[in-house]
């Protein structure tokens, strides 16, 4: 029987995810990069929108969501052909929910843009990001929300701490080692040429994750609210936290930084975000804000990896944080919805779900991307990355003033 | 006459537009410009990582006066925009061969 209230809220989500990409993370890449490579940036995510749109109708729904064996969904929804139009997933239509799922496909490779800005082809770029997501993305989705092995485990990912962070974060730090530094990393690169931009993308990102978090409910009751909840709250106290410590550090709050800590908030609330109660909430924002600060020094300074918008740092790290300590979170100690078995299996099986998916991100993403390297290449030239991607990839100005 | 460029800081500008009007300055350019002098850059730091800012924004004045007020008007530019911080900029002099106003065609210093 079809769900009136939940089908609206279920729309009503699937626009404001996909209003996180486009333009939200959009703007939040395009601001901290260079001028002369704004529109590259927002082109790679507008790309990625279309591209893994396509590929989801073809058969990354399918093969996520349809019956299929432990390891991968069948083949039943290729083309989305078999969904009758009031055919129902739970208590919403599936065509609702096949397109609120095709939003998080949207938007997690989307996410990966952020390591490998002001150096890339487009080509690559395109090549990349969609078989990442048929080999990457759809696999992980379904063993977490399609039925697969993690989920039979019980492992507990709200709406993508494991699924959407980790293994976008991860994929970002592997394909900017791969790629090599943009010219003149870390010591003489270029600052962010739009900060206003980064913070305008950025609250965009905010408003958008409720229906990220809050949809993950996937009904309008009170899961969903409460995902709504926790996630402002983690956002607010991650922001928080990472303006305190670089006015500590640095003497002055600085606007980039304090987005940084709102993102790194949102990452880190996801996977938790409908089995916690507000102080949860609270509790994942300083976490969050904390580890990832620390991972972005890490990531730059000692790995010395350009992961250009420290995806890796801020996403990953934020997702796989959230993720084993949601078991914790989720205690009815901590005002959660509370667990089905004990806190230490929980967090067992969470450190199961993060280690693997990891470890087959990386392993996934290097193959896909010695073959992108073999098809199109990965690198423009110097003197295009000199000119600016903007003209040299694109034939357009971002600024004409 | 003489021809006076100036480089100072963009928020002086007030101070200085001010400083000439009062003694009859009718008009003035101004330019958006970015360099270099005694005060190097500065830093920036965006998360974590600092950035050398090496061409700072400054303004630039150019105004062209009769001989005889050369002299006020340099010290009146050298006045208003002086915070007395480094990085305050430079005012240089040129003699000045001849003006022409575009519409009335007056040249000399009947078109200052």
């Amino acid at each position: 029987m079809i769900d009136s209230g939940d089908t609206a809220w279920i729309l009503t989500s699937t626009a404001l995810v996909l209003f996180m990409t486009l333009p939200g993370l959009a703007l939040f890449y395009a601001g901290l990069v260079q001028s002369r490579n704004i529109l590259s940036v927002l082109m790679q995510c507008t790309g990625i929108a279309c591209g893994a749109s396509l590929v989801w109708f073809i058969c990354g729904y399918s093969l996520a969501f349809s019956e299929g064996s432990a390891i991968l969904g069948g083949l039943s929804k290729v083309f989305l052909f078999s969904i009758a139009r009031d055919g129902l997933s739970g208590a919403i239509p599936e065509t609702a929910f096949a397109m609120f799922q095709m939003t998080f496909a949207i938007i997690t490779p989307a996410l990966i843009v952020g390591a490998f800005v002001e150096r890339i082809r487009f080509s690559a770029v395109m090549l990349f990001s969609m078989l990442w997501l048929l080999v990457v993305y759809v696999p992980v989705t379904h063993w977490v929300w399609g039925g697969g092995w993690l989920a039979k485990m019980g492992v507990m990912d709200f709406a993508g701490g494991i699924v959407v962070h980790a293994t976008a974060g991860i994929s970002a730090i592997v394909i900017a080692a791969m790629l090599k530094p943009r010219k003149g990393f870390p010591d003489d690169v270029h600052p962010p040429h739009a900060p206003w931009m980064v913070m305008v993308g950025a609250a965009m990102l905010w408003v958008g994750w409720f229906g990220f978090n809050g949809g993950s409910a996937l009904a309008a009751n009170g899961d969903a609210a409460m995902a709504i909840l926790a996630t402002h709250l983690s956002a607010a106290t991650a922001s928080l936290v990472w303006m305190a410590i670089e006015w500590k550090r640095f003497g002055k709050p600085s606007m980039v930084g304090l987005v940084t800590g709102t993102i790194a908030g949102l990452a880190t609330v996801t996977p938790a975000s409908g089995f916690v109660g507000p102080l949860g909430g609270v509790l994942l924002g300083l976490a969050g804000g904390l580890i990832c600060y620390v991972a972005v020094d890490f990531v730059k300074f000692r790995l010395r990896i350009d992961d250009s918008l420290d995806v890796m740092a801020v996403h990953g790290v934020g997702g796989i944080t959230g993720t084993l300590l949601t078991g914790f979170l989720a205690t009815a100690a901590f005002g959660g919805a509370g667990l089905e078995t004990g806190v230490v299996t929980q967090f067992g099986v969470q450190f199961i779900g993060v280690a693997s998916v990891v470890a087959f991100s990386a392993i996934a993403s290097f193959i896909i991307i010695k073959i992108t390297q073999a098809l199109t290449g990965l690198r423009t030239d110097a003197e295009a990355e000199l000119q600016g991607l903007d003209l040299a990839e694109h034939g357009e100005t971002g600024y004409r003033l | 006459m003489k021809y006076i460029v100036a480089i100072i800081q963009p928020h002086r500008l007030d101070a200085v537009r001010e400083a000439l009007t009062g003694f009859g300055v009718s008009g003035m350019t101004v330019s958006e410009v970015k360099g270099y002098g005694r005060q190097g850059g500065h830093t920036e730091i965006y998360r974590g990582a600092e950035y050398k800012i090496n061409f700072v924004p400054k303004l630039k004045i150019e105004i062209a006066v009769p001989s005889a007020t050369s002299e006020q008007a340099v010290e009146a530019i050298s006045r208003a925009a002086n915070s007395g911080k480094i990085g305050d900029g430079k005012i240089f002099v040129f003699d000045l061969l001849d003006v022409m106003r575009i519409r009335t065609r007056e040249t000399g210093e009947d078109a200052l």
